[in-house]
């Protein structure tokens, strides 16, 4: 058997690939379930099924998903510029710190305008951390993988000396969490008793702009050219240096608003941890879905569902949380191992 | 205790804090130089990591958990090598999801081992030599690994410039379509730089689970394998300058350690930001004569090679 170059690349298999690989990051499971000595489809039925078996776990696939999407639709920006901003996690961080910091600021304050300004501040917080990388890369061009990495670790610690110092609730014994958010700071649920507030929305609202923009606007031609065509787009006359800023800025908005939902949202406050690794996740959500919106989307609710599983594995089975870690660099895996049929065939000999 | 003992203890801390990054610069350099961007040394590097310490653990045996760290890192390398060198996959995404996968992985394969610890890598203390004041133990009085760290970066050095294996893994690295046109097997010996970069990881990783903080914790490599990527950037791709970077960084990353002592009240969380805002900073300075580092580095690094013909 050999690896033969298509002429032109297969539109079927850049559908199939993902679906291809869940599959096989399914089958993959059994094998990890049973060396784990886990009956496997008991266990695959408490990952992936039994989280979504109520309307409380369809919810909770929302808020979950959420945050995935709307930071992978930010990241698919770059992706397809071959722009690699990794450090979603701390633009994250930085946009809920700014957003969440506004909230406390104003905590007596009871008016419709804290909402929207927090989820302003909070884009801003994350375009300001998303700058420094682009800025670095455009000005110095240092490698915005690295640089965008190390931010987050600093994110990370600006986290916690905050909510270990300023932060921190003057009448909360001394624990690292900021004070409760009062309603007016919170988000709105949609669906009474869930935790399914309105972020869901926001997360469709761009979505639906970001597709329009990537499928339709000249700056999506141009994202598009550049990541195909580097050579192509400089003749064209297209700036590399706007395409990298764009793509960091998007992603930063993106991610800092994703920070302020999960704070005014399902945490309520600021908390030494504000995301277990949606950030990181994200990336994996951009790809499985295709650098495109609708595909992210559903690969967000996908990757949302190996998070409820997760837990639901370590409330049900007392497996570790990490399981969920592995499905999805597994996922990741079996999709690029997949994604080589999009340019090339299998011919037998 | 007077100066010459904290100098002491400081320039020993440092070579602990430096050999897990020289271990995994060196390995992911031969990597580069032979073409390939693995940014899976994070995960390669946690895996080695927890596959030491569980095996140092239940054998009590320092030398085979070693061996076991190594050859863990290897072994997760193949999957990074099967996707991108058979696949022909994305190198940088294949690399972030092996970092992934391998933080996952280890936090699964170490949930037992939380909270045992292991007595630490015995130093060698040649007879007489790790007896000299200051010298002394600084010098003579490490443990195997730390000499075995220095002993790659010079083997490295010899063997990328001076022995035929090397000369070619470097022609394979510059340009693969000429390295293929003369007869040499690009994905072969990629993939044997892949294996070996794995094994550097799983060295450097089983280097902070035995004898920097011996003990398991989850995600305990702390971005310790992506500095080890800029350093590669910071070495210009030269063995003998990674080395020189990794003590470098462990000299910053102990730093932070003694000025909490000293008890000056800045806060803890400024002083752990340091090794990364010295990685930027560093990046920064090096990236800037962008044109130097363009000649540098590897002419295929990070591009994928379809034999066409």
């Amino acid at each position: 058997m050999r690896i033969e170059a298509r002429t032109e690349i297969s539109k079927p298999m850049i559908y199939a690939a993902p679906i291809v690989a869940v599959v096989l990051t399914m089958l993959a499971g059994i094998v990890l379930f049973e060396i784990m000595g886990h009956d496997p489809f008991q266990a695959l039925h408490t990952f992936f099924v039994a989280p979504v078996s109520s309307l409380d776990g369809l919810a909770e696939l929302g808020v979950k998903g959420t945050p995935l999407i709307l930071i992978a639709v930010g990241l698919s920006f770059g992706f397809r510029a071959n722009v690699w901003n990794i450090g979603a996690e701390g633009q994250l961080t930085i946009g809920g710190l700014a957003g969440g910091a506004l909230a406390l600021a104003f905590y007596d304050v009871d008016s419709p305008f804290l909402l929207p300004g927090m989820l302003v501040v909070a884009a801003l917080g994350g375009m300001a951390w998303a700058a420094i990388p682009a800025f670095l890369k455009t000005r110095f061009n240092a490698n915005e993988i690295l640089t965008s990495l190390m931010l987050t670790y600093v994110g990370l610690l600006v986290l916690s000396m905050l909510i270990h110092g300023p932060m921190k609730d003057p009448d909360g014994m001394n624990f690292p969490e900021s004070r409760l958010f009062h309603d007016a700071a919170l988000l709105p649920h949609m669906i009474e008793g869930t935790r399914l507030h309105i972020g869901f929305l926001i997360a469709i609202a761009v979505v639906a702009t970001a597709w329009i923009v990537l499928g339709r606007h000249i700056i999506g031609f141009q994202i598009r050219v550049l990541g195909m065509a580097p050579r192509a787009a400089s003749f064209a006359g297209f700036s590399h240096n706007k395409i990298v800023w764009l793509s960091f800025m998007v992603a930063g908005a993106a991610a800092g608003v994703a920070g302020i939902l999960e704070i005014a949202g399902p945490l309520g406050q600021v908390v030494p941890v504000i995301s277990p690794g949606y950030g990181f996740t994200a990336i994996i959500v951009a790809f499985v879905g295709r650098l495109h919106p609708v595909g992210i989307f559903f690969a967000g609710l996908v990757m949302a569902l190996s998070y409820l599983g997760g837990e639901n594995a370590q409330i049900e089975m007392n497996m570790p949380n990490a399981v969920t870690g592995v499905f999805q660099g597994m996922l990741l895996f079996f999709l690029l191992g997949c994604d080589v049929l999009i340019k090339y065939r299998l011919r037998l000999t | 205790m007077d100066l010459t003992d904290v100098l002491v203890s400081a320039a020993l801390t440092i070579i602990t804090a430096a050999t897990p990054l020289a271990f995994a610069a060196l390995g992911e350099l031969v990597v580069e130089k032979a073409g390939v961007l693995n940014l899976g040394v994070e995960g390669m590097m946690i895996v080695g990591a927890v596959m030491a310490f569980a095996t140092g653990v239940t054998t009590e045996s320092a030398v085979l958990a070693i061996i076991v760290g190594a050859l863990s890192g290897a072994l997760i390398s193949v999957v990074f090598g099967f996707l991108v060198l058979i696949m022909m996959s994305n190198q940088v995404a294949t690399g972030l999801a092996l970092t992934i996968f391998g933080l996952g992985l280890s936090a699964l394969a170490g949930h037992g081992f939380v909270g045992k610890t292991f007595a630490g890598l015995p130093p060698l203390n040649i007879p007489f030599m790790s007896e000299i004041p200051i010298v002394g133990p600084i010098i003579f009085g490490q443990d195997g690994m730390v000499y075995l760290s220095i002993f790659m970066a010079f083997a490295i050095a010899w063997f990328l410039t001076k022995s035929r294996a090397g000369l070619i893994l470097r022609a394979v690295g510059e340009s693969h379509d000429a390295a293929h046109a003369i007869g040499y097997s690009v994905i072969r010996i990629r993939f044997v730089a892949i294996l070996f970069g794995g094994a550097m990881a799983g060295l450097g990783g089983s280097y902070l689970s035995l004898a920097y903080t011996p003990l398991w914790v989850e995600n305990m490599t702390a971005g310790r394998g992506w500095i080890a990527l800029a350093l590669v950037v910071f070495a210009a791709w030269r063995p003998w300058r990674a080395l020189f970077g990794a003590y470098l960084f462990g000299g910053i990353s102990i730093i932070q350690l003694h000025i909490q002592g000293v008890g000056l009240s800045v806060p803890s969380q400024l002083l752990s930001m340091l090794p990364y805002l010295v990685t930027i900073g560093v990046l920064v300075f090096i990236s800037r004569g962008s044109v130097r580092q363009r000649l540098s580095a590897p002419g295929s690094l990070g591009k994928s090679f379809y034999a066409a013909s």
